[in-house]
């Protein structure tokens, strides 16, 4: 009876399957297929801000710069750069590079592109190229950068959005709309997007650096749920994923068919306490330091990362991450410390239990972060309500004050200026907690202006002293490793801490 | 019949104007500014978020914001979608065939499989064929669809590679191949919804089962099969088919779930993305959409009936 049933579905659904692995790519070379967590939002780099997005970008339009693993500034359009003094920069472009519509990418259409970050409206990228005063063109492949102010995070944000380079023939015919077909002069060309199921680009014969492009195709598909994404990538239909519970890493490095890729990422999780923003910081823990280091000191990170993250993350102390040669080495990751905490709470003359209320994205993990966090606190006299609360909704809670402690995440930059002085300087644009400190403000300052790496880390180190240790803005958890599958028959695949996907060099077998 | 028709066509217009003031009524008392969404990393800077409200039209009162878009709706014009800049319209249009489609099949599995169990069911009343379709139906209305899709999955993708695991390929482009796609999740939701016909058939037709026109039939001496078919069943379907456009209407709304799970690109998924970014003109132009369809479906519903059952037609 059984055999009955199954054998016609199975002769059906051979037939159907058949069908879907006949067609055969225009070229010789395979597609690849990449797996992401979900919809990128608009694909232009002006006005773009997911971080999947990115992920996109990177097959799409080169940047002036690049970075390689070990985070340092590498040439990609362009081949030099220098320093005329600290706030003129000096460009030296790539030859014979051309856009996707056959424009020559040329010193003025690299000024355009800046021009366009700058000024134009709703611009994401203003804030990251704020320096910028104006864009000389010296010759063709030659351009004077002119800062208002020395820089120090200037070069790397061309790293990333900011210095990808637009077809400025193409970017004024389409205005607004550039991001619904995109042309820059990175490896593939846009060919189509259908919202919430793919977004395909095709090799680009005339890319610069073609010989290093082995596909065809590039297929992005965004799938939300990680179980369906992980099925995709083990049946064969998708090549590479991103990997976003860690309860799906045991399964992948158990098939011999797939390979697990990690990598130390740029971003950090930590908790933002409300100190200065409205009504509710108004609480014995927005107001008295020593009530939010204790907080801090319940805290056992290890083993919070074991039962939630499988292990897989780092334990953190401060927001530049270790894999940046200015992490500062001498800030220990706080260890849990009972007896501490509680004296800390007698000697502030708060009645335990301590109410906090915990804002946190409604997702499983971190519920269950955040369940664990209230575990190991209720031990030290708190009592952690965990509020959790959808991420549109916590987003303009922080911002409008209306929360104690917010934990969450930032993706973070290669840059530590990008990861520090919007969060911890006074008029941070994403000081969610007002914490405002005229010392702090000052350092992070200095260290935006200063060229000299170690320099830099000892302004840092300054600031982290007053910030984290003494002023307790901020409890930073853990900073989160970058997660990727892929097929064993997928060869050169490199993963990079800001966790984009370059495809130069990449090949199927 | 025509009189009745057109009445019920006035009544369309004034239902959809109050469901748009509904949606942009709800709109307003939802937590999350959409400005402060868009702004991402600058969304402590005033001045981005001006600039994002005044283009957005979110800095006027939300009367004018209502005015303007139902001024647009009226020219065929859905608007801009705020978080990826493509035109609802064309989004909606680009949607509207894949949840047809899977909405369709889905629908075709559950009256395939509930209806005739539905009967079966009813015509051995507690004895071992009516317990074995009541358990497979419980089953169904009770296995969540996440679940479900995602064993099926594992089964069907992964251990026997049979049928691609996600994604989406229109009738149009490949026929075996948009089949191959769709499989699995119309399955999925047809098997759920199919336990509810099964249910509701059967006890509408143990209801007509006993009534005195089929006693009169069988006494006649016509076959089970005649009585079963021509006599009880067609009295039966009438609560049937008014399940059927509920139905319909809940599945052409789109399935969530199943959407996410096997990555179909249809309403569900873009309304769920749409809510979640605050991305309003696109919740806006669904919802409309939605509630085109499921009008419409009720009155197909209604005439429905008419066809079933002619003392209606006089009525």
């Amino acid at each position: 009876m059984t055999a009955r049933i199954l054998a016609p579905l199975a002769i059906a659904a051979t037939v159907l399957a058949g069908t879907a692995q006949a067609q055969a790519p225009a070229s010789n070379l395979p597609n690849l297929r990449i797996g992401l967590r979900e919809d990128p939002d608009i694909l232009d780099p002006t006005l773009a801000r997911s971080f999947v997005g990115r992920i996109v970008f990177a097959s799409l339009c080169d940047k002036l710069f690049d970075i390689n693993d070990k985070l340092e500034i590498i040439p990609q359009l362009a081949t030099s750069h220098r320093w005329e003094d600290p706030k003129t920069l000096l460009i030296t472009l790539r030859e014979g590079v051309s856009f996707h519509d056959g424009e020559k990418m040329d010193a003025e259409a690299v000024r355009y592109s800046l021009m366009r970050h700058l000024s134009m409206q709703g611009s994401f990228r203003r804030g990251e190229i704020t320096d910028l005063e104006s864009v000389e063109v010296v010759s063709p492949t030659t351009l004077r950068l002119r800062l208002k102010q020395p820089s120090s995070p200037f070069l790397s944000q061309l790293t990333d959005r900011a210095g990808m380079i637009v077809s400025p023939k193409a970017a004024e015919a389409a205005g607004r709309d550039f991001g619904a077909k995109p042309v820059c002069a990175g490896p593939f060309r846009f060919v189509e997007r259908v919202a919430q199921d793919r977004i395909v680009l095709e090799r680009f014969a005339g890319y610069w650096n073609a010989a290093n492009i082995h596909f065809n195709r590039v297929t992005f598909q965004p799938i939300t749920d990680s179980t369906a994404r992980l099925a995709n990538l083990q049946s064969g239909t998708l090549d590479l994923i991103e990997v976003t519970s860690p309860s799906d890493v045991p399964g992948i490095r158990g098939d011999r068919r797939l390979r697990l890729s990690t990598v130390d990422g740029l971003g950090y999780w930590n908790i933002i306490f409300n100190i200065g923003n409205g009504a509710r910081s108004q609480t014995p823990l927005g107001q008295d330091a020593r009530v939010r280091q204790a907080f801090d000191l319940a805290i056992d990170r290890e083993a919070l990362i074991q039962v939630v993250y499988e292990g897989l993350h780092t334990p953190a102390s401060q927001p530049i991450p270790p894999a940046s040669a200015m992490h500062v080495r001498d800030l220990a990751v706080t260890a849990r410390n009972l007896e501490r905490a509680k004296a800390l709470l007698r000697e502030a003359g708060v009645r335990t239990p301590v109410t906090i209320d915990l804002m946190l994205a409604n997702s499983p993990e971190m519920r269950q972060a955040g369940e664990v966090i209230q575990s190991m606190a209720a031990e030290a006299g708190f009592d952690v309500r965990v509020v959790a609360t959808e991420f549109a909704s916590a987003l303009q809670a922080a911002v409008r004050g209306d929360y104690q402690a917010y934990l969450n995440g930032w993706s973070g930059r290669p840059d530590p200026d990008g990861n520090v002085w919007t969060f911890m300087h006074s008029r941070g644009a994403q000081n969610d907690g007002k914490y405002a400190n005229p010392e702090v403000d000052s350092l992070l300052d200095q260290a935006r202006t200063e060229s000299d790496p170690a320099k830099r880390t000892s302004f840092y180190s300054q600031a982290f002293r007053l910030a984290l240790t003494q002023d307790r803005a901020r409890a930073y958890l853990w900073h989160p490793k970058i997660i990727m599958a892929h097929t064993a028959r997928l060869q050169g695949f490199t993963l990079v801490p800001d966790g984009l996907i370059r495809v130069q060099g990449m090949r199927l077998q | 019949m025509w009189g009745w028709l057109l009445r019920r066509l006035g009544q369309i217009i004034p239902t959809l104007l109050i469901l748009s003031v509904m949606i942009f009524a709800l709109q307003q008392l939802m937590p999350g500014d959409p400005a402060i969404i868009m702004a991402g990393e600058e969304r402590g800077d005033p001045q981005v978020l001006a600039e994002i409200r005044a283009e957005l039209m979110l800095d006027r009162p939300v009367w004018e914001q209502y005015a303007a878009w139902l001024w647009r709706l009226l020219h065929g014009d859905l608007g801009f979608s705020w978080r990826i800049r493509q035109p609802v319209g064309s989004l909606i249009l680009e949607k509207l065939p894949v949840t047809l489609q899977l909405g369709t099949m889905a629908f075709v599995i559950a009256v395939a499989i509930g209806v005739p169990a539905g009967v079966i069911s009813a015509a051995y009343r507690d004895r071992p064929a009516d317990w074995a379709a009541n358990g497979i139906a419980l089953a169904g209305i009770s296995t969540p669809n996440f679940w479900l899709g995602i064993m099926m999955i594992l089964l069907f993708s992964v251990q026997l590679g049979w049928l691609p695991p996600s994604g989406y390929v229109p009738l149009s482009e490949d026929w075996r191949q948009s089949l191959a796609t769709t499989i699995m999740p119309a399955f999925v939701l047809g098997g759920g919804i199919a336990g509810v016909f099964m249910r509701h058939t059967r006890a509408a037709m143990i209801g007509a089962l006993g009534q005195d026109y089929v006693r009169t039939a069988r006494a006649k001496g016509l076959p089970e099969r005649t009585v079963i078919g021509r006599h009880a069943l067609r009295n039966a379907l009438i609560p049937v088919v008014t399940l059927g456009t509920i139905e319909l209407g809940r599945l052409l709304a789109g399935a969530v779930l199943t959407e996410q799970i096997f990555s179909i690109p249809g309403f569900g998924k873009l309304i769920v993305d749409a809510v979640f970014n605050r991305d309003y003109p696109v919740v806006q132009g669904v919802v409309v959409t939605t509630a085109v369809i499921f009008v419409s479906l009720s009155l197909i519903g209604d005439m429905l009936y008419m066809a079933i059952n002619p003392r209606l037609r006089a009525a």
